[in-house]
């Protein structure tokens, strides 16, 4: 299978690889995917009391697509306030990635895992777009 | 340890793929393509009459590494359409006695696709299901032949996971039931002794690209005593008996006698070497926790190593394995998505068939490379684990049987 070179760039230097630690404020995880499926993208970001993701790591079971998929998010997401995160879109992705039609689906996993992430941010501090996180005791 | 950043090539380790042809035989094919280029079936000069001596003693040479007669051997272009003629030729001839043909699940999709042809013709076809070891049941075969059962087709060695299967008992049970048996060879000459005086087989298909000839050569053994009757498949001019159509390239043929000739004179040592290497292999990955071998170790070629690496997915583990030529389930099926449908027959969870590679050794596989494909595969497994939830979550101490998982 031939690789895009940014797909293997990503894969041989993976962006933000790993996990915030537990007691650490303003994480959201989300968590997408299925083993039977090949597929599992962990996605962390980490908010800060104006609401922009100040951090994000990852952690991905899957192809080199997939890999290259989530660190590129990882990228993309920093700097953003929580709702243009979520306006992020698979096809920028794959584009970016130049993916093969048969890898799209790697890109959407990727979209949903910012989601999901968003989502988990909502439920934990709740609140539209520029509320500030509540302060929460660590999970 | 040899630097192998100076190799052009990555490691082979995939003979089950393919092998290089033997110098010695590319050595012994090459006359035949531009001095002795006479067709064999020329009866009228010396040309033909060449080359038909050297069809001749090729054919001998195959004879002699399965002991069968010479004149049982029909040359094919390769084991597929060996399995070809040999599944439909059997079942178009012996049609009007049944139409219930049995197989594996585990097959080729050279006889997997024949089956499902000629279901599309009207046959009924049962897959059956292996043990978890991946070899058969004999039981749930008996139980699975009726009155109208009138072929059988079981692979010798498999091409994933390398395990042997009892084809003596099968045969047994098909003699005794009139019922034509098949096995597709293809990956058995050359690593385990094939006997056809003393097992009941039928029907047997041989590759010569899988035991270091050429490829785009194969044959069929068609059983004499008794007699087994196919329907021809390629028509027009009647060579080999009727059996097969197209004038024979010599060059091919004399290539795969020299294949096998080397084979039967050369097994034992080399099974012995690739043995030892594998051994050697296997240790060293087994160094680390949760790897999982697929298939018996011990009703097994010596060449084969198929393992699981649990939570690391297999297609991102041989992106980082570009130093080394492996495969991650049976090269047809590797440009679809699905796991390996051997694996998933024996029974492996999806993720484990999701994460597998297949390591094949041969004749030309070094310690060296052995030792180098250990260290880069525990580096690789080991950032790759780094880069896993899943990993994350069993060092974590979670059942990931318990998730619920947000599939898409």
């Amino acid at each position: 299978m031939a690789y895009s070179e940014k797909v293997i760039d990503h894969y041989e230097n993976p962006r933000n690889v790993g996990s915030f630690g537990k007691e650490e404020r303003g994480v959201a995880t989300g968590m997408v995917g299925a083993p039977a499926c090949g597929d599992v993208m962990k996605l962390q970001i980490k908010v800060n009391e104006q609401g922009i993701i100040e951090d994000a790591k990852f952690k991905t079971y899957g192809c080199g697509s997939a890999i290259a998929s989530s660190s590129l998010v990882t990228e993309w997401v920093k700097g953003k306030s929580v709702d243009e995160a979520s306006t992020i879109r698979n096809t920028q992705i794959a584009e970016e990635l130049a993916l093969p039609p048969v890898k799209i689906h790697c890109s959407i996993l990727a979209e949903d895992a910012i989601k999901a992430a968003v989502a988990d941010y909502r439920k934990k501090y709740g609140g539209g777009a520029d509320a500030a996180p509540e302060k929460k005791a660590a999970d | 340890m040899n630097d192998m950043s100076a190799r052009k090539q990555p490691i082979y380790l995939d003979y089950s793929a393919t092998t290089p042809v033997d110098p010695r035989v590319a050595e012994k094919m090459i006359p035949w393509l531009t001095e002795r280029f006479g067709n064999p079936a020329s009866r009228s000069h010396g040309y033909g009459w060449d080359a038909e001596e050297a069809v001749e003693n090729a054919r001998a040479e195959v004879a002699k590494l399965v002991n069968c007669d010479p004149k049982e051997i029909v040359w094919t272009s390769g084991a597929t359409e060996s399995d070809n003629l040999a599944l439909k030729g059997a079942a178009h001839f012996y049609k009007t006695k049944g139409k219930h043909l049995v197989t594996m699940k585990t097959e080729h999709k050279a006889v997997l696709d024949t089956m499902r042809e000629l279901e599309r013709e009207g046959f009924e076809v049962t897959y059956l299901d292996p043990r978890p070891d991946g070899l058969l049941d004999l039981e749930k075969f008996k139980a699975a032949l009726r009155p109208d059962t009138i072929l059988v087709s079981v692979m010798l060695v498999n091409n994933e996971i390398g395990v042997i299967q009892p084809i003596a008992e099968i045969g047994e049970i098909t003699r005794e039931k009139g019922i034509v048996f098949h096995v597709d060879a293809a990956q058995a000459t050359g690593k385990v002794a094939i006997d056809l005086a003393a097992v009941k087989v039928d029907l047997m298909s041989f590759s010569a690209h899988k035991t270091y000839g050429p490829k785009g050569i194969g044959a069929l053994f068609v059983r004499r005593k008794p007699r087994v009757r196919l329907e021809a498949q390629m028509h027009g001019g009647g060579h080999e008996k009727g059996f097969r159509s197209g004038t024979l390239p010599t060059h091919q043929i004399v290539g795969m006698g020299e294949a096998f000739r080397l084979a039967r004179l050369e097994m034992a040592a080399e099974n012995e070497r690739v043995r030892m290497l594998r051994d050697k292999l296997l240790a060293g990955l087994q160094d680390m926790e949760e790897v999982y071998v697929n298939g018996d170790l011990e009703h097994r070629v010596p060449h084969n190593l198929n393992v699981s690496f649990n939570f690391v997915e297999g297609e991102s583990l041989i992106m980082g394995m570009k130093e080394l030529a492996v495969s991650s389930g049976s090269a047809c099926t590797s440009a679809s998505l699905e796991p390996s449908y051997v694996l998933r027959a024996l029974g492996r969870n999806d993720e484990l068939a999701h994460s597998s590679i297949r390591f094949t050794l041969g004749r030309f596989t070094t310690q060296a490379d052995i030792d180098f494909a250990v260290k880069l595969i525990k580096e690789r497994i080991g950032k790759l684990r780094e880069m896993s939830p899943l990993w994350e979550m069993y060092k974590d101490g979670i059942d990931l049987n318990t998730v619920q998982w947000a599939a898409h």
